[in-house]
């Protein structure tokens, strides 16, 4: 999982049909320092996630699938939790 | 999945008979990164900005087809409302 945060909403009436009734989040992968790393990423959200919320997302097909509720769908990423706090040992 | 610009298609006569009748767009990952040949799910046309879905998943746009393809344009954006 990866931690970033959400920057923006996407809004596309002309989808998939996994992608129907879901937030579609755009979320900005963070380094350790909370700066932005690398690119933006559309995310489904599975939390209720909003905007300038610091989340955890998965990247990756199965576990976007179930997070969502739409198994063998087209969706290769989702917003699984909101980050409270990140403590360093 | 990631953002991208229709920039382009590509024509190919001889190829997987799974790819049949299937629109290969050209799709340029925003802001500016590499290109990549992926398969239209939703009716996607030049110029307009879409999503992507990557890895197996893509294929699952096709069911029940086994389509071999790991880049799906699986959404047309209307608008992105960006904050930050």
């Amino acid at each position: 999982m990866i931690i970033a945060r959400v920057v923006g909403n996407v809004v596309a009436t002309q989808k998939q049909e996994a992608h129907e009734g879901k937030k579609i989040l755009l979320i900005q992968p963070l380094d350790l320092e909370n700066q932005p790393m690398g690119d933006v990423i559309v995310a489904l959200d599975a939390v209720d996630a909003g905007v300038g919320d610091r989340v955890l997302a998965v990247q990756e097909g199965f576990s976007a699938m179930t997070s969502v509720g739409h198994v063998e769908s087209p969706i290769d990423a989702a917003v699984v939790g909101i980050v409270d706090m990140v403590e360093f040992a | 999945m990631y953002l991208g610009k229709v920039i382009g298609r590509v024509v190919s006569s001889v190829k997987d008979q799974a790819l049949e009748g299937k629109k290969l767009l050209l799709v340029r990952r925003l802001p500016n990164g590499p290109a990549v040949v992926a398969i239209d799910a939703v009716g996607a046309g030049a110029g307009e900005t879409v999503y992507v879905c990557r890895g197996r998943e893509a294929a699952f746009a096709f069911k029940p087809q086994e389509v071999p393809t790991e880049a799906s344009i699986v959404a047309i954006i209307d608008s992105i409302e960006r904050e930050l």
